[in-house]
């Protein structure tokens, strides 16, 4: 039996978030396999000359009994500005699902969250698919300005949600690792998860090591396949050379060769 | 519905789509999404006899049309594969054909001796065309001395199907063609990439780590398909066709062109199932044009 899909999605919402960012959400005609807070679908961009192949996306939403499964796309070149141009109704071809999931945490564990820009997307799924009690998940959201933030508010049912921006116009003033959660109590979480800009993730890899605490990051490295074959994608661990697509794109920063 | 099998030297293939070797891992990755029963073959990931860790990141820049890859040949060696990853592929029902590199002709041959032993691959592709590493590879395969020597010593050793992978990369292709096939080849593959580069203009820097790579994609499509043709026209033993084969119409081109069997390669990465639906294609074609089988289209161009 596959495990792996190349499927067309219908398309049933593409929302502006922000200035930047777009909610888009898909539906399947049949029933989606099962697929885990960190994984993402490798996205065609269709009838255009410059764009070759394929775009990867985190996966932000599911819900397996609608079919349904959406991204937040960050417009950042030419592709992901032609899938910001899609309208419902619309067909999209996906290949999916890839990648390895966050670990998932112990019941007894406190983890902590921290989404970086789009990378907000596979934090938030994953606060909600935890199973874990609200009171055990801490969320830090953050982004340059209160305008960049993308409303997170109906997430406060899974876990504590605190926002920080770079001029202090939502949450407190700084980068995630200025929050006073990094400053006061790191040591207190089991699991440090993160997912956002190279910089902020070895930033907050930094802090979890001096802290001594379990860290995930999801890389997002360029791909060509987004399943194991061309090994474009590859990031320096202490295995040797990996993919991000199969081996990751979640990794432990223990297993990463960063100077930090 | 016609007849899709073809030999190629003694090799039988159940229809002639098979992957090119750098875009379907071991093949297994493929069984994550297909049953590989369904292909008529896959040339796997190339291979060399001691682990190799590539070239560094970034390996990879898209073109109009296509791709450059500076991948460098990365893997296990040859070892990893025959004890971890052979037992898990060797009774897929299809044609596994390892695609064997070396920085020296000693390497090759080596590599050929130890792949001779392995009864599930009946063939070997002799890569004397890979454009992304320092040593060996295209080397070999840009001059005719060179061509012919690596492949009159694996020769020697190998008793199975030797196909030997091109370069396109060359004044002529077809003089080297004829060159491996006088010192024993029993088929040619080609074309491996074209030599390209892509740079940044903005940050004033070149797109991969190894300043150059390998083009490939619809892009290099009527340049492989004329190479094939003059190749076909040049020598007597069976073509496979490469290059930017990205749909039925294009593998037929092939294959009127003189090609035996095709390569889909970068496709793939677009469509995983790329090549389903090119067989597919292929079989409505044949039904469509009154052919019964697949031969009758091979080398069929009216000119």
């Amino acid at each position: 039996m596959p495990k792996k899909f190349v499927a067309d999605f219908n398309v049933i919402q593409n929302t502006a978030l922000n200035a930047t960012n777009f909610l888009i959400k898909i539906q399947s005609d049949s029933k989606l396999p099962e697929i885990l807070p960190g994984q993402f679908v490798n996205v065609e961009i269709k009838n255009s000359q410059e764009v070759f192949l394929r775009r990867p996306f985190s996966i932000f939403e599911v819900d397996d009994k609608l079919n349904t499964l959406s991204m937040i796309v960050k417009i950042l070149g030419k592709g992901s500005e032609r899938l910001t141009n899609i309208q419902v109704g619309d067909t999209l071809s996906l290949v999916y699902p890839l990648g390895k999931s966050f670990t998932k945490p112990f019941v007894s564990d406190k983890i902590l969250l921290v989404g970086g820009g789009s990378g907000v997307a596979p934090m938030l799924f994953l606060a909600k698919e935890s199973g874990l009690p609200r009171e055990q998940v801490d969320i830090i959201l953050g982004a340059r300005t209160q305008a960049d933030h993308i409303n997170a508010q109906h997430y406060s049912e899974f876990a504590t949600l605190h926002y920080s921006s770079e001029d202090g116009s939502l949450g407190e003033i700084g980068f995630v690792t200025q929050h006073s959660i990094f400053t006061e109590k790191l040591r207190t979480y089991d699991k440090v998860y993160a997912c956002g800009p190279d910089g902020m993730m070895k930033a907050v890899a930094k802090q979890a090591k001096l802290a001594g605490v379990f860290c995930e990051v999801s890389l997002e490295n360029l791909m060509a396949c987004g399943f194991g074959v061309c090994l474009c994608c590859i990031e320096p661990t202490t295995k040797g050379n990996l993919c991000v697509c199969t081996d990751g794109p979640v990794f432990n920063i223990n297993e990463l060769k960063w100077q930090i | 519905m016609a007849d899709l099998k073809v030999r190629l030297h003694d090799l039988e293939f159940k229809n002639p789509i098979t992957l090119a070797s750098g875009t379907c891992g071991f093949a297994r990755e493929m069984a994550e999404f297909f049953d590989p029963a369904l292909l008529g073959g896959f040339f796997l990931k190339g291979s060399t006899l001691k682990n190799r860790d590539g070239n560094e990141y970034p390996r990879m820049a898209e073109t109009a049309a296509g791709m450059l890859n500076a991948v460098g040949l990365q893997n296990k060696g040859v070892d990893y594969f025959i004890e971890n990853i052979y037992p898990e592929i060797k009774n897929y029902d299809t044609q596994l054909i390892m695609n064997v590199n070396g920085s020296t002709v000693e390497d090759y041959v080596e590599l050929a001796e130890k792949v001779n032993e392995l009864d599930k691959i009946n063939a070997i592709e002799l890569n004397i065309s890979c454009p992304n590493v320092k040593e060996g590879g295209m080397a070999f395969g840009v001059t005719c001395p060179g061509a012919e020597m690596v492949t009159r010593e694996v020769r020697k050793v190998y008793h199975k199907t030797l196909i030997v992978k091109l370069s396109p990369n060359v004044t002529d292709i077809s003089e080297i063609a004829r060159a491996v096939e006088r010192q024993g080849a029993d088929a040619v593959s080609l074309v491996n990439t074209f030599l390209g580069m892509a740079i940044d203009a903005e940050k004033r820097v070149p797109k991969l780590s190894t300043i150059t790579g390998g083009l490939s994609g619809p892009a290099i499509k009527p340049i492989a398909l004329r190479m094939v043709w003059q190749v076909a026209n040049a020598v007597k033993i069976p073509v496979v066709g490469i290059g930017g084969i990205m749909n039925a119409t294009d593998a037929i081109e092939f294959m009127l062109a003189g090609a035996s069997i095709v390569q889909v390669g970068t496709a793939i990465f677009k469509d995983p199932m790329i090549a389903l639906k090119i067989v597919k294609g292929l079989d409505e074609y044949l039904d469509r044009h009154n052919m019964h089988s697949v031969n009758d289209l091979i080398g069929s161009l009216q000119m």
